[in-house]
């Protein structure tokens, strides 16, 4: 198993959208790692013939009957929003130029 | 007012939710007393607990008042009608706060209800208000929240498990007979053992997660929490059962987890003691208590058996890759656009920019720290080695609780290593905090169902010890069997409850 280093945690905290600062990206890096050592043990574990579990309980194409009903009313949902314009969420800009 | 209503009255806070629901169906009390005196008693408690995050005295008045109503005119009926209950604030409550005990949820009022809350108040159960937690469940002593510590009332310097710590923590303060909890690793179980009180994790599906807001969707499920077995098993019926808006609700009837409770009787079982979940890292106190309340259910007719679970080993491994895996992912639709605070946006910030202050400014530490190590472990080029080994080990626990089950019908262990440690003890020690749910974990992997009832005080520190009951898969009623004869051989052999030994707030 790999070690974590300063550069994987700065790209993992971009990925994520995580704005870290300095000292976060040091103290997750040590952090990290750690975790990342004391969990390694799995690896012993030859597991080749065993199959993945990804549900505790299995089932497979679940329907329920398609029956319509309303959904949420947008007054309700723009209340929850934190910006809000001619009835649609309003975002920040989506492309590189700035605005 | 005659002396029986008065004598009730004074002490109601202190009444099993059974008692007080049949006092409420009698018309010896109203729901809206009731409720009246468990909101006096947040006011007069909870600055020193700290279990609540949202409490509104008028809107809990008021629907108590409809309920009382309800049952009046003979529309509402079920076995807790009229009883309070606290929510843990993972739950989506319409119009209500609900921030997951997280900054980046502030302010924000769900749209919707979950569909356990519907459930509730479809049975005249009044909702007190939302329970502290660790920030989107991840932790075991709900430091982690956004909004301070809670208190254990056995002791105010210490924690009161996590994530639902608020939720076990006000059923130990007499401040909610009722309340519901989510447990994603043991996040129902520690708590009520560190606190006295009891809790069940039902087998996954079994209640419905539509509305509970996500952590690892493969392992969260919500469950009842109360003082004592039978208190638990009626809640577990009322919220328990088929839900379509739910795709991985198990689609078949309940078990009867009411008669179970009833029969404290044990005689003829097999119960078997898992060997890899005690000695090294369990507290001596723990393992005594332990230890006693086996030769108890030897001494109610159980057979004792020692079973091994070779894979345990490797649980807490394979869960802490799983849960941050699935975390990473659930929490990626906290980013500020839709609801939710929002930061960062001037105007001239791109959306990634204000998604990653947002996201920066609004999740602590043990929320980032998961989020990362979940995308770390879902990267390419690791994602063999980390989620898919730990997935290869999740079925091999899955087997090792599958060959127990061939010559046991239950299993039990000790629910935490250790009584409830002081505040920030281990507060950035990861790795020690992970530790508290070694005996808890392997239950969510596996699906299968668990309970945690209290079995006495370890001598060295006068701290509550729980012991955890595992059933398979829609074996849960078998919890409340073994739960309830314990619990009758405990409180003949204390005169009461443990919960009544907790010290005065």
């Amino acid at each position: 198993m790999a070690s974590i280093d300063r550069e994987q945690v700065v790209h993992l905290g971009r990925l994520a959208r995580l704005e870290l600062s300095e000292s976060e990206v040091a103290h997750y890096t040590e952090q990290l790692d750690q975790i990342l050592s004391a969990i390694a043990a799995i690896s012993e574990v030859a597991a080749e013939d065993i199959p993945p579990t990804s549900h505790p309980i299995p089932m497979t194409n679940v329907f329920r009957d398609d029956i319509p009903t309303p959904g949420l009313d947008r007054s309700v949902v723009a209340e929850g929003a934190p910006a809000w314009e001619d009835d649609r969420f309003l975002v920040p800009r989506i492309l590189d130029e700035p605005a | 007012m005659n002396q029986k209503i008065h004598t009730m009255e004074s002490d109601l806070v202190r009444q099993s939710a059974a008692t007080l629901a049949s006092a409420i169906r009698q018309g010896d009390v109203t729901s809206e007393q009731v409720t009246a005196a468990h909101l006096d008693r947040i006011e007069q408690v909870d600055p020193s607990v700290h279990a609540f995050l949202y409490v509104n005295r008028e809107q809990s008045l008021k629907r108590a008042r409809e309920v009382d109503r309800g049952i009046a005119e003979g529309n509402i009926s079920s076995p807790l009608a009229g009883v309070p209950i606290a929510l843990k604030d993972l739950l989506a409550t319409k119009g209500v706060p609900t921030t997951c005990g997280s900054r980046i949820l502030e302010g924000w009022r769900p749209p919707y209800n979950a569909t356990i809350v519907e459930r509730l108040e479809a049975a005249g159960v009044v909702s007190l208000g939302k329970t502290n937690m660790d920030e989107f469940a991840m932790g075991s002593s709900t430091e982690h929240s956004g909004y301070g510590p809670t208190r254990n009332p056995w002791d105010l310097e210490r924690i009161p498990g996590g994530s639902g710590g608020g939720s076990a923590a006000a059923l130990a303060s007499f401040q909610a007979p009722l309340a519901i909890g989510t447990d994603t690793g043991g996040s129902i179980r520690q708590p009520a053992a560190v606190t006295g009180t009891v809790g069940v994790k039902p087998t996954y599906g079994g209640v419905s997660r539509y509305g509970i807001v996500a952590l690892a969707s493969s392992l969260d499920q919500a469950g009842p929490c109360a003082r004592d077995v039978m208190d638990t098993a009626l809640l577990h019926s009322i919220i328990a059962g088929h839900d379509p808006r739910d795709s991985t609700s198990i689609n078949s009837p309940v078990p009867d987890v009411i008669q179970a409770a009833q029969s404290a009787d044990v005689r003829g079982m097999k119960i078997g003691v898992i060997k890899q979940l005690q000695g090294e890292g369990f507290q001596r106190g723990v393992l005594e208590q332990f230890n006693a309340a086996l030769d108890l259910l030897a001494g109610l007719g159980a057979e004792i058996i020692e079973v091994s679970c070779e894979h345990f080993q490797y649980a807490l491994g394979a869960y802490y890759l799983i849960l941050p895996s699935e975390a990473s992912s659930n929490l990626a639709r906290f980013d500020g656009m839709r609801f939710g605070i929002r930061r960062g946006d001037d105007g001239t910030n791109s959306v990634e920019q204000v998604m990653s202050a947002t996201r920066e400014a609004g999740f602590g530490a043990e929320v980032k720290r998961r989020i990362m190590l979940g995308t770390y472990a879902l990267s390419s080029g690791y994602y063999d080695a980390y989620y898919g080994q730990a997935q290869k080990i999740r079925t091999l626990i899955k087997r090792d609780f599958e060959s127990a089950f061939l010559h046991v019908d239950a299993l039990v262990s000790p629910t935490a290593p250790t009584t409830a440690f002081k505040i920030g003890e281990k507060l950035d020690d990861p790795l020690a905090m992970y530790l508290n749910d070694i005996a808890t974990i392997p239950v969510n992997l596996a699906g299968n169902c668990a309970m945690s009832l209290p079995i006495g005080l370890a001598p060295e520190d006068g701290l509550p010890v729980g012991l955890q009951i595992i059933a398979p898969a829609m074996a849960d009623d078998r919890l409340y069997r073994v739960g309830s004869a314990l619990e009758a051989a405990l409180v003949d052999q204390w005169g009461g409850l443990l919960i009544e030994e907790v010290p005065a707030l």
